[in-house]
């Protein structure tokens, strides 16, 4: 028997030898060091996920709170101070700290399994991205806990939350949150890009890709782009709060209307950051599901790409009452409208494949289909808040929060809640219970329907959104009441996603490698993955590798070195072996950058120098971090 | 180790809650007695006793900010400027003829100053007087920073950002947060000294 | 049987409530009704493709297996079944293009309204927004014609007014569902709607921008009439206020430029004269206290004086210490003001 050496290949080893050397090589130290240090992209993919589900728990409670508050006309159980509180911190927890990195945190996971490598790109950042995200997450909340609550909304339109209106530290708190939470997902987007576009296993080239991680690479491009408006955005209020700058003071040549710009810029491309990995969760299911191959593989992935594109000129929609020029606002008007079409195109293929597939009906499909009657409502209700006179009258009103919940929750949550059913064997080896998803999903579409759609009702009958009680005699009280009770159903329907989660995790079915029979590459590695994803990476020879590969062939790429890590870099269209590169080792210092960034950021908005003073310790984390190691870069 | 975080964790609440407390239930400190010292300037300041409100309202953020309109609304402005004084002596240097105390400042706002300040006994609510008081001792930036107000969207009278000299130890200007009335150097006539350094 | 009461009770106010006084569904202007019948187009439209999406699905999932165990062999597309899908596909889409091109050019044409109204408006209006209420003045070029008042619109039927809407603060949204659509009131600009009143009526609004702590208490009302019933509440709005009549309403005309409230309220031909909070010389006329909060009873404008904050957390207004009879006086005097 060989002895293993720094330069030993996997050329020669057996199986067995093969497995244990790589477990040793690819391993997460034991110990808090070592699970702080841990630069796995499924263990750090695993916390994401987790947080993000407190923050869904934390913000789904704080929505509670102000159901309960609204039930009532005239309620006083919580009075307007603390309800601004609660749903600026609903509203900014689940774009920010829950929807974004929730999926962000499957594209983490699921990414690099997906297209056949051993670690995603950059997985040191990776993990720095997530001790940020996690800070900001924290720093939200704990300012919540400590009545420091943001409380100007959600977009934090200025003047209210500028200098003279926005009092105390509630808005800096806002603004500087969204600063940590964008640092970590910009930093997630581009190790996606990179591993989509570098590290895909050897024959899948750009057409083979699975239509999950085209829409996570798409995302990512939407997110590098729109991501620095927002960043650019919340520091010019902060500057203009700390500093004293005049950008949104109309009396000093600023405008209040550049930060409504500015905002949503960022604002709209960001509810297709949500919505595009849903459709890439959708087309998976789907075709799981429907025993076939996506039909229209090609239109799918080039409406992502158009949707990704048109994304960024739709924002003046959300501003059309601000009382903007008729010409651009019908500009406007069109390319909201025309977003529908790739829209469209996507919900017809889906339709197509489960028309001539044998759809087996499942929880994640059911999920599937309730994303469909919830989502194509949604949508249609888009189209009309899009018409420039139609949202003279909706905007700022409980039709608007009833078509954001629809596209969201429904477009989003949904095919989110599917994907947990469909992928937690992958993760934990275990199955979910179908007979608690299936009460899960009942409840959680008749919650949903019952709270969301009379707000439609409410809208039209004159209920702006944002008010912390309303006047009897309105015909709004029975409505609202009706809504408070179906909005504690869907509270409780996610309480039984908790209870089947503890649950299956002790005694659920054990899964094997590919429960549901699914043809993309995660499921070619056992559950949940050993730490090096793959003993040997798979050459992929079509799109469905699995169903029209497993029985053909078993071609894997031979050579790489086992005692180091090293992933396969390939080339960007055609997904040739290129290189080996090495991939980064544990570290504990992006933690460390982590902190030190962190704490700038948190003591910047108590004085200004602190991005002077933090600056040293970022410095010094960085250079720990980055500090040469003698690796030889890559030997071709 | 435990106990020490939990501490921190306790006073970090404390203090965040009166800073950013909103209370609406306006219970008005009692009936200022009109005081009996003489008003006239220099020498000793008026001897204001100290009230238990002093804290309530200077290192809460939004009796500040309520203060600040109310700067406004009543005119104040239309003799100290935005703090830089006109026919009313300035408030943002440290000349403070009648005490920098928030008691001293409420007082001066409640039983008026020789020489034009009027009374506004009965006029402005105790309660709104002592926010005024608040916002006045913030434009001297006599109350931690973190709970002053930001500046108003407005035409800024003060020196746009670059132009003032870089502080980053914060040695000059640091807030005396705490203390008892100051001594206030003897100055001339109220209205009519020079803007402040 | 539960679910025949909940059914019920979310149906009653739906009947009840599309003829509401804050409605978009019931129409009493111009603005309001060209909005509406695009709303209904829209909302036929949708429906229908909803509904004929929903049937794709149904009809789609009609080979379904219910929970296989092991799940089925997957199938390899059929050339010939792919085409027919392809093609049915596209005409799908086209078809969408086709829809929504007709309701964008629905939707342009009912937007086309503004010019005409701005060529006949005869009234204009000028509203500012304010932490919590309405400042209105209806300008006019004879000062002596110009009227200040507060949270309170009337306006003449049948006639276009020009509502120039500027806020002195932070960003408002005028919004009275029955007469228009919404517009900002924007700080450092000045946005203008035109609207045209046609049935008379009493119409609520309300704030539609998030405003701050109060932005749930900012309503105001119009309040449509006939041409006359509007000159003749115009030409005694232009007036000063009335002499207080009885004895304890003349004390309260005196407490009242004693007290704190002469710091901000203005009572033409009296000394009060503040221009901080709402105007009230006629506040004995307009329906409702504090934009919208309370009705103007004597009651309820007792316990608003009594204690402002308890009412409407956050209002600029303070409590003003009072005697219970001097409270009564004021109220006296206020009701007064007619």
């Amino acid at each position: 028997m060989m002895s293993i050496t720094a330069d030993t290949r996997d050329t020669g080893l057996d199986d067995a030898r093969l497995h244990r050397v790589l477990a040793w090589t690819w391993r997460t130290e034991r110990g808090l060091i070592g699970a702080l240090s841990s630069v796995d992209h499924k263990v750090i993919g695993r916390r994401y996920m987790i947080t993000a589900l407190m923050f869904l728990f934390l913000g789904g409670l704080a929505a509670v709170a102000m159901r309960l508050q609204l039930a009532r006309p005239d309620s006083r159980l919580i009075g307007p101070d603390l309800y601004n509180q609660l749903f600026t911190v609903h509203g900014t927890n689940m774009m920010f700290l829950f929807a974004v990195p929730v999926m962000e945190a499957f594209g983490a996971y699921f990414v690099p399994l997906m297209v056949g490598t051993r670690n995603i790109a950059f997985p040191r950042l990776n993990a720095f991205s997530y001790w940020i995200y996690l800070s900001g997450g924290l720093f939200l909340w704990v300012s919540f806990a400590l009545n420091i609550g943001p409380d100007v909304g959600w977009f934090a339109y200025v003047p209210l939350s500028g200098p003279e209106f926005g009092i105390g530290k509630r808005p800096d708190v806002w603004a500087q949150m969204i600063t940590y939470t964008e640092v970590s997902a910009l930093a997630v987007a581009v190790e996606i890009v990179v591993t989509v576009f570098k590290q895909r296993a050897p024959g899948m080239t750009l057409s083979r890709i699975p239509l999950f991680v085209w829409a996570m690479l798409v995302t990512s491009f939407v997110i590098i782009f729109a991501m620095p408006a927002v960043m650019v955005a919340s520091t010019m209020l902060i500057l203009d709060r700390l500093v004293g700058t005049q950008f949104f003071n109309p009396a000093e040549g600023g405008d209040a209307l550049l930060w409504q710009h500015m905002f949503w810029f960022f604002g709209h491309p960001e509810v297709y950051i949500i919505f595009l990995p849903a459709t890439g969760m959708v087309s998976m299911i789907v075709e799981t599901f429907a025993r076939r191959p996506m039909h229209g593989y090609i239109a799918v992935v080039l409406s992502l790409i158009a949707i990704g594109f048109l994304a960024f000129g739709l924002w003046v929609h959300h501003m059309f009452a601000a009382g903007i020029p008729e010409l651009g606002a019908s500009f406007f008007t069109a390319a909201s409208m025309l977003i529908a079409v790739p829209s469209g195109v996507q919900v017809f293929c889906w339709i197509g494949t489960l028309w001539t597939g044998r759809p087996v009906m499942r929880v994640p499909l059911l999920f599937v289909l309730g994303f469909f009657f919830i989502f194509v409502a949604g949508g249609l209700t888009g189209v009309m808040v899009s018409s420039v006179p139609l949202d003279y009258q909706l905007h700022d009103t409980y039709f608007v929060v009833a078509h954001f919940h629809y596209v969201l929750i429904g477009g989003s949550v949904f095919p989110l809640i599917g994907t947990i059913y469909y992928w937690f064997p992958k993760i934990t080896g275990r199955m979910l219970s179908e007979r608690l998803g299936q009460w899960h999903f009942w409840l959680a579409f008749l919650g949903f329907n019952g709270a969301f759609f009379p707000m439609h009702v409410l809208g039209l009958l004159g209920m702006p959104r944002r008010v912390y009680t309303y006047p009897a005699g309105l015909g709004w009280d029975g409505i609202n009441l009706f809504v408070s009770l179906s909005a504690t159903v869907l509270a409780v329907s996610f309480l039984l996603l908790a209870v089947n989660i503890v649950l299956s995790l002790r005694r659920g079915a054990s899964a094997g490698d590919n429960p549901w029979d699914a043809p993309t590459l995660e499921w070619a590695t056992s559950s949940p993955p050993p730490p090096y994803n793959f003993a040997r990476i798979p050459v992929v020879r079509s799109r469905d590798p699995l169903w029209s590969e497993a029985r053909l062939s078993r071609e894997v790429v031979q050579g790489l070195r086992v005692a180091v890590r090293e992933v396969v870099i390939t080339t960007l269209n055609e997904a040739r072996p290129d290189l080996r590169e090495p991939s980064p080792q544990p570290s504990i210092w992006p933690l460390l950058a982590a902190i030190a960034v962190g704490a700038t950021f948190l003591a910047s908005i108590f004085t200004p120098w602190a991005i002077v003073w933090g600056s040293l310790p970022v410095a010094i984390t960085l250079i720990g971090w980055f500090w040469p190691k003698r690796v030889p870069e890559d030997e071709g | 180790m435990r106990k020490a975080i939990a501490s921190i964790a306790l006073l970090c609440l404390l203090c965040a809650c009166e800073r950013e407390q909103r209370s609406f239930e306006q219970k008005a400190p009692p009936e200022q007695p009109v005081a009996l010292s003489v008003l006239a300037p220099g020498g000793e300041p008026p001897n204001v006793p100290p009230s238990d409100k002093a804290k309530k309202y200077e290192n809460n953020a939004y009796s500040v900010s309520e203060g600040k309109k109310l700067f406004s609304a009543f005119n104040c402005t239309g003799c100290h400027a935005n703090g830089g004084g006109g026919s009313g002596p300035a408030l943002i240097d440290d000349h403070w003829i009648y005490g920098s105390a928030i008691e001293n400042i409420a007082a001066t706002i409640r039983e008026g100053r020789p020489n034009g300040m009027p009374s506004f006994r009965d006029k402005i609510p105790e309660e709104q007087i002592w926010e005024l008081a608040a916002f006045v001792r913030s434009l001297g930036a006599l109350i931690p920073k973190d709970v002053a107000s930001g500046r108003s969207d407005d035409m800024q009278a003060a020196p746009s950002e670059n132009r003032m000299i870089p502080d980053p130890f914060g040695l000059t200007n640091t807030p005396a947060t705490t203390g008892p009335p100051q001594v206030p150097t003897p100055a001339g006539p109220a209205g009519t000294q020079p803007l402040g350094p | 049987m539960r679910a025949l009461s909940l059914a019920v009770l979310i149906l009653l106010p739906l009947c009840s409530g599309c003829s509401g006084r804050q409605s978009a569904l019931d129409a009493a202007g111009s603005e309001a009704a060209r909005i509406e019948s695009l709303f209904w187009t829209f909302t036929i439209t949708v429906s229908a493709v909803w509904i004929l999406v929903m049937t794709g699905l149904a009809l789609a999932m009609r080979r379904r297996h219910e929970a296989a165990e092991p799940l089925p062999e997957p199938l390899a597309p059929d050339r010939r079944v792919e085409h027919r899908a392809t093609i049915t596909i596209n005409a799908l889409v086209i078809a969408t293009g086709v829809i929504l091109l007709a309701l964008m050019v629905a939707s342009f044409l009912a937007g086309r309204s503004g010019p005409s109204l701005a060529r006949e408006h005869s009234l204009e209006l000028e509203l500012t927004g304010r932490q919590w209420w309405w400042d209105i003045r209806y300008a006019d070029k004879d000062p002596a014609r110009v009227v200040t008042t507060a949270n309170e619109i009337h306006l003449p039927v049948g006639r276009a007014v020009e509502l120039k809407l500027a806020s002195s603060d932070v960003i408002h949204s005028f919004w009275v569902p029955n007469i228009a659509g919404k517009l900002d009131l924007v700080p450092g600009r000045q946005n203008v709607l035109f609207i045209k009143p046609e049935r008379v009526g009493t119409y609520r609004g309300q704030c539609a921008e998030f405003c701050g702590l109060q932005h749930a208490h900012m309503a105001l009302l119009v309040v449509v009439e006939p041409e006359q019933q509007f000159e003749a509440w115009y030409a005694a709005e232009l007036g000063s206020a009335a002499e207080p009549g009885t004895p304890e309403a003349k004390r309260g005309k005196e407490l009242f430029s004693k007290a704190a409230c002469v710091m901000c309220h203005q009572i033409r031909g009296s000394t009060a004269g503040a221009r901080l909070g709402p105007d009230l010389t006629h506040v004995g006329r307009r329906a409702t206290i504090a934009a919208g909060t309370l009705p103007m009873t004597a009651v309820d404008l007792d316990s608003w004086i009594a204690d402002p904050q308890a009412v409407k957390p956050g209002v600029s207004m303070p409590k003003v210490d009072l005697s219970p009879e001097d409270r009564r006086s004021i109220v006296a005097y206020l009701g007064s003001l007619k």
